[in-house]
């Protein structure tokens, strides 16, 4: 199979999110599962971090700016040891400072909150084009939702990026195809999501988001267009819900908490990917 | 004022390596000067003041100074949520600049009328406002806005506005501070912006009609210099707040807050301004000013009326 260490740290963020969002009651593991393996590749593989020093100048940022997904990183950045995995037991628990939707206040690793939706990816190009000014070498990278690209700052910063020639700003789209009540292609179409991007000036990279050799492939690909004056974006095709059967193209998860027999149900499933 | 804020954002630049401006494609001519000496340090985001707003606070969060520059209501209304999520909450160091105060494009019709943004920003936690009246103001203002942490709002007029105070007498302002212009033993009027110039003709006009009324400026909207109106209490019956601006929750609002928490010696607070409506009838400042009765006569015939309990 390769690519090891993602995967596992893939499976340990579902399978982390599945209790953080069962133990808290909360919404939105359909979000997280989409992009798990996205996140995993590019904290296990791709950035330049340190859990020792969160602070470290020359580190890699990561935005998430479908900020409602924010088990996702807590988990992905509790198992790189930014903080104590007991932490995540905290999640929305009255109190807490991991909140449903990411928070940076302090959580050591969260480079920004997010949570309205089209805020994250500007803030994220702001830290971009600081990088430009300050002829530092990091990479910034965002990641956002298929629904937010209904969100009208997507794309004013999609041509903003373009115009600066922000060759170190790299956006992944977890394109999972289904958005809060619906579908995308029966709320408001995206596709062609990859030449809308083009058209934009960017650098575009379509894979299918689960395939750990395919995000390797796709991140080496856009940290080599470093130069090339193009804003890059990998849109990843991805399944809402992934790993578990029941969850999964299924947009009732964007809701649901698993509890009870569902819970037991979607940990069986997860353990049995264990890679 | 205009002139006086580029001249010092210019003079901040060369001081501070870190600041970066930004603009929403507005500022024709006026920015040319930090353009030519700063172009490395120079955005214009194009008219995307939404993501300008949220770009301007991951700028900021990498150790960035960022002056955020339009019009209007562009820099406040447009994105207040980006300010609220972006800016205030992270605590980043992003100065928004509104040329346009009130009514001074009041030709180009209600969009461009400035009139509820010292209450939309002013509610918003850990944001500074400032609002000066004249050249010297907006030059002791810039010192602090520049410089101070965090989020901050100035609001100022396109230029030419007269004078008030003496130039270098406000050298050392401390944010939050009221700038008293002439004390009075009857009533106060309490200003925050250009529209200072009708207070002080309200208050030549109510003098020669036998009325001792002073007059005070506050550069600072938030916070608020309650100490002095407290002091003003205890000297005073009356209030009289006057700005170019909605009366709901802006200037005369934040100063009736304070008002109503005092214990004892409460003047009674008469607001002046838009009385919490929009503008669909264009003209210069100074017909609009007159039109919602805001012009030094107007506010005199108020304040004299409130004096002889006949409002």
């Amino acid at each position: 199979m390769g690519y090891e260490k993602s995967r596992q740290l893939a499976y340990k963020v579902r399978r982390h999110a599945l209790d953080m969002t069962s133990r808290g009651g909360t919404a939105h593991i359909g979000s997280i599962f989409s992009m798990a393996d996205i996140v995993a590749v590019l904290y296990a593989d791709i950035m330049h971090h340190d859990p020792k020093n969160p602070k470290m100048p020359d580190r890699d940022r990561l935005v998430l700016s479908k900020g409602h997904a924010g088990a996702g990183i807590y988990a992905v950045l509790a198992e790189t040891g930014y903080f104590p995995i007991a932490e995540l037991e905290t999640h929305c628990q009255n109190g807490s400072r991991l909140s449903g939707h990411v928070s940076h206040k302090g959580v050591p690793g969260v480079e920004v909150s997010t949570g309205s939706l089209g805020q994250g990816l500007p803030m994220a190009m702001g830290m971009a084009m600081a990088a430009k000014i300050n002829h530092q070498d990091h990479r910034v990278f965002c990641i956002i939702g298929d629904g937010e690209c209904d969100e009208g700052t997507v794309w004013e910063s999609a041509l903003i990026a373009n115009q600066f020639g922000l060759d170190n700003f790299i956006v992944t789209v977890d394109f999972n195809k289904i958005q809060s009540i619906t579908s995308v292609e029966n709320t408001i179409k995206l596709e062609p999501l990859d030449q809308k991007w083009a058209s934009f000036g960017w650098h575009v990279i379509r894979i299918d988001g689960h395939d750990h050799e395919a995000l390797h492939r796709a991140y080496a690909e856009a940290l080599a267009a470093r130069g090339k004056g193009k804003p890059i974006v990998v849109v990843a095709d991805t399944v809402k819900g992934k790993g578990v059967s029941f969850m999964e193209n299924d947009v009732l998860w964007h809701y649901r908490t698993a509890r009870g027999e569902e819970y037991e149900k979607a940990v069986k499933e997860l353990e049995a990917q264990k890679p | 004022m205009r002139e006086t804020f580029t001249r010092c954002l210019q003079e901040e630049a060369r001081r501070n390596q870190n600041l970066v401006l930004i603009t929403g494609d507005l500022g024709f001519g006026v920015l040319f000067p930090f353009m030519k000496e700063f172009p490395e340090r120079f955005i214009n985001a194009g008219i995307s003041e939404q993501a300008m707003m949220s770009m301007a606070a991951g700028l900021a969060m990498e150790g960035k100074t960022v002056v955020v520059y339009s019009i209007g209501n562009f820099p406040t209304l447009r994105c207040l949520e980006q300010i609220r999520n972006c800016c205030a909450y992270h605590e980043a160091n992003v100065k928004i600049v509104c040329v346009g105060a009130g009514f001074v494009y009041g030709t180009l019709g209600m969009t461009h009328h400035a009139t509820e943004d010292i209450s939309a920003l002013r509610l918003l936690p850990g944001v500074t406002v400032y609002a000066p009246a004249d050249a010297v103001e907006t030059e002791a203002v810039m010192a602090r806005f520049l410089t101070e942490p965090g989020v901050a709002y100035l609001r100022i007029g396109r230029g030419g506005e007269p004078i008030f105070h003496q130039q270098g007498s406000l050298t050392g302002y401390e944010t939050g501070k009221a700038v008293p212009y002439c004390e009075g033993k009857e009533a106060y009027i309490l200003t925050a912006g250009g529209i200072l110039s009708s207070a002080i003709e309200a208050q030549k006009l109510l003098k020669e009609h036998g009325f001792d009324v002073g007059v005070a400026s506050f550069p600072t909207v938030k916070p608020i210099d309650a100490a002095y109106i407290t002091s003003l209490c205890e000297k005073v019956p009356l209030l009289v707040t006057l700005e170019e601006h909605t009366i709901v929750g802006g200037f005369g609002g934040a100063v009736c807050e304070v008002v109503s928490g005092l214990k004892a010696n409460r003047a009674r607070v008469v607001r002046i301004g838009m009385n919490d409506l929009y503008s669909s009838i264009v003209g210069s400042q100074a017909y609009l000013e007159e039109y919602y009765g805001l012009d030094g006569k107007s506010v005199a015939n108020k304040v004299q009326a409130a004096l002889e309990g006949r409002l």
